[in-house]
């Protein structure tokens, strides 16, 4: 212990008093009509659709919504009876991308950050910076670099900056979204041990409703035209279920769903890597000597710890990356390209071949409206406008876009932004597909749509290769699971996951 | 990314980075006043032995500095080719002409650009940018919320070489990566620009929400301190200047560049 305890702060209440918002540019209120009363020490799961204005309540509570410019606030938002931009520092919040809000390159000196901001003196700044950091369980020197912490390390930071500042009410916006399980319980915990200690009012918005039902006492679901339900987690959870559901939240009570076995008919090798070295940046091999076959018709799961190179061994086998030793041998449905290297391939070559869906859809993301994006590949392949329009239109209707087909990408909800993506790569029908963390903060409505897309092309023949630390989705889908070390150990496992014939649900 | 990277291990590093930009100055200047190869000779021969003195010796020979011994040759040739010719002349080829003249002014420009150079890039080296902004904020008095902006932006660098790659590999992958580097180049360089605003963003929103831009006085956890060792920096700074000055000077080759 760095000595120094969190002062125990008064707990905060909120209140919306018919409360909307809306942000400049937009036609119809984020939020509108809100009625809620939040008692002081309430620790509440928010839930509701995407679109219902769940950040945006966050956000006007953290008093970050900005002034008039921006947008126009309707009724009323207090904390403890003031408006939340003249109370800065009675709360604090945490937002769901763990790589986009640490300030500070030194871990003492981001959590040290809000304490200045807020006038702190310098001499009690540190005491209050090794108390937050206990509190977190962030057992690591002031001066470590925050640039070299894993994600679940990073939101920990995130929630210690937030502490120190000594706030009523913490302000918790999908702060596991983007985690992988260790993670995830790392930062759950965390948030639990606080609440505890400090017994400020906790406002928190999640999908994985198991993972935070044990931290809160109250469940409040946000829908287009305000409250939809309030009370008790149990009695939300049963007796709204099914417009829950609908929304994309994970209820407890959902048994795991598993797919199908396979009905594609023989399988036959696609790409095979010999003793493969992979490095993401030429000369810093990440894995070595790896041994691995993607065959028609089967979906094999890459696992592993953060940074033991599962992406780069799967960007090296989508052609996408130079293996740094060893060979990829591609099978014989993939002839026609120039030469048998799959790296070398033309671009274009690749489109008909190997598809690859990347963690992040905005870096994929060409053009300024969905439907051009989809005739990027069929362009590239130089199909005809009738032709284009017969792969499209389908594609549309199966992954629920065609209402947006002249939206920009970027503006597309996480859900429609991931269906796009697998879109994108799904018209030039490759005959093996690459995935990168496709499940990664998608709700459970997405992450369904997903594992049924995926099935189905397995059905028909495509070979998949899906890097995933989602075990719900490995158990979903996966016929074996290739587990990758970190670097050095090359103890990998290349197990079957289940076998064919069983085709059963397991329990959780 | 070693450009957010937490303070270098190397002497000097602990030195107010406001008062190792400001040691460089006199030289600069000085060495911008005149055009003669002894002021910028000395400079160097100064610089060799102080920065190998205080155990800056391997950065001086790392690569981190070559671009400087690579850049300072090819501006001294094209001095050599055009610079304003006199004396003997030696080849003339269109409007090129080696001439004594130009040979002269080639040598005290290439002497010139690494005498001023190499101590900014080595100096640079030691500079921690979390350092240099407290310095910025708290020695110079620039405004808080403009330096710890650049320096939050400046976390973004890393995040941001990781986009580049990513949108490369995904160029290829989404099958136009076969057009020319000049027009793929462009439209990767737009992408990268929308993915850094929306970080921007997101950025900007948690340093808002963490107090950033109350209108309470902000407190600084870290005091940039300036005394003795940054006075004594300085100093040697500007005795440099003096030794290089002075010497062109003496031997007489004190050449100012509007005589």
């Amino acid at each position: 212990m760095r000595g120094g305890t969190i002062a125990a702060p008064a707990p905060a209440s909120i209140e919306a008093r018919s409360w909307g918002w809306r942000h400049g540019g937009r036609r119809a209120p984020a939020v509108s009509g809100l009625d809620l009363r939040v008692e002081p020490g309430e620790r509440v799961l928010l839930l509701g659709a995407s679109g219902a204005g769940k950040s945006t309540l966050l956000h006007g509570l953290a008093g970050v919504l900005g002034g008039d410019d921006e947008g126009e606030s309707l009724g009323e938002l207090t904390i403890d009876g003031r408006r939340p931009s003249a109370v800065r520092g009675r709360s604090g919040l945490v937002l769901q991308d763990p790589d986009s809000q640490i300030v500070m390159a030194r871990v003492g000196d981001d959590v040290a950050f809000g304490l200045e901001n807020l006038g702190v003196p310098a001499d009690e700044i540190w005491a209050r910076v090794g108390a937050a950091l206990d509190a977190v369980g962030l057992a690591l020197p002031l001066d470590h670099s925050t640039a070299a912490l894993s994600g679940g390390q990073r939101q920990r930071l995130a929630l210690a900056g937030v502490l120190a500042m000594r706030p009523g009410l913490i302000l918790l916006d999908e702060p596991t979204a983007n985690l992988d399980p260790d993670g995830v319980h790392e930062v759950r915990d965390a948030v639990a041990r606080i609440a505890d200690e400090t017994g400020a009012t906790l406002v928190v918005i999640e999908h994985r409703v198991s993972v935070w039902l044990p931290v809160v006492d109250r469940v409040v679901v946000l829908g287009q035209g305000g409250l939809i339900a309030d009370g008790r987690p149990d009695d939300v959870l049963v007796e709204q279920a099914a417009p829950l559901r609908a929304a994309g939240v994970w209820l407890p009570s959902d048994v795991p769903w598993r797919a199908d076995p396979s009905t594609a008919r023989g399988s036959e090798p696609l790409m095979t890597a010999h003793r493969l070295d992979v490095a993401r940046v030429p000369g810093v091999p990440v894995q070595r000597g790896i041994d691995l076959r993607v065959d028609s018709g089967c979906i094999t799961a890459i696992t592993g710890p953060n940074g033991a190179g599962k992406s780069t061994l799967a960007l090296t086998m989508a052609g996408l990356l130079r293996p740094e030793g060893g060979r990829l041998e591609p099978g014989a449905p993939m002839a026609g390209a120039r030469g048998t290297e799959p790296w070398r391939w033309r671009s274009r070559d690749l489109l008909t071949r190997i598809g690859t869906v990347f963690q992040h859809p905005e870096h994929q993301f060409l053009t300024g409206s969905v439907l051009a994006e989809l005739e990027v590949g069929p362009r590239a392949l130089k199909m005809s406008p009738a032709e284009r329009r017969e792969r499209i239109e389908p594609l549309l209707s199966s992954l629920r876009l065609e209402a947006l087909t002249a939206a920009n990408p970027f503006t597309l909800s996480g859900g429609e932004k991931r269906r796009l993506s697998v879109g994108t790569v799904l018209v030039t029908r490759p005959r093996m597909l690459v995935l990168d963390e496709p499940t990664f903060g998608q709700d459970a409505n997405t992450w369904r749509e997903l594992a049924r897309l995926i099935t189905d092309l397995r059905d028909e023949g495509v070979g998949i290769i899906a890097v995933t630390h989602d075990d719900t989705f490995i158990d979903a889908v996966a016929d074996s699971r290739f587990g990758l070390a970190l670097a050095g150990g090359a103890a990998l496992t290349d197990a079957p996951v289940r076998g064919r014939s069983n085709g059963g649900g397991v329990s959780a | 990314m070693s450009i957010a990277a937490v303070r270098p291990d190397l002497p000097l590093a602990s030195i107010n980075p406001v008062a190792k930009v400001a040691a460089t100055i006199p030289l600069s200047i000085g060495l911008i006043l005149t055009l003669d190869p002894v002021s910028a000779g000395v400079a160097i021969l100064c610089e060799l032995i102080l920065f190998t003195a205080v155990g800056l010796g391997p950065l001086l020979w790392s690569p981190r500095t070559l671009p400087v011994w690579i850049a300072a040759p090819l501006t001294g040739i094209s001095m050599v080719l055009y610079g304003e010719p006199s004396g003997t002349t030696y080849w003339q080829f269109g409007l090129i002409e080696v001439s004594d003249g130009s040979i002269a002014i080639g040598l005290a420009t290439m002497t010139r650009v690494i005498a001023i150079a190499l101590p900014a890039v080595v100096l640079f080296l030691t500079i921690d940018p979390t350092d240099f902004a407290d310095g910025l904020a708290q020695t110079l008095r620039l405004p808080a919320r403009f330096v710890l902006g650049a320096l939050a932006a400046l976390r973004l660098v890393g995040s941001s070489i990781d986009d580049w790659r990513n949108l490369a590999l995904a160029r290829r992958a989404r099958g136009v990566a076969d057009l020319g580097v000049v027009r793929r180049s462009l439209g990767q360089a737009f992408a990268l620009l929308v993915l850094a605003i929306r970080r921007g963003g997101t950025l900007a929103t948690a340093m808002e929400s963490r107090g950033f831009g109350a209108p309470v006085q902000r407190t600084w956890a870290r005091t940039a301190t300036f005394g003795a060792p940054e006075w004594c920096v300085i100093a040697v700074g500007c005795l440099i200047a003096v030794v290089s000055v002075s010497a062109a000077i003496l031997t007489g080759s004190w050449n100012l560049v509007w005589s």
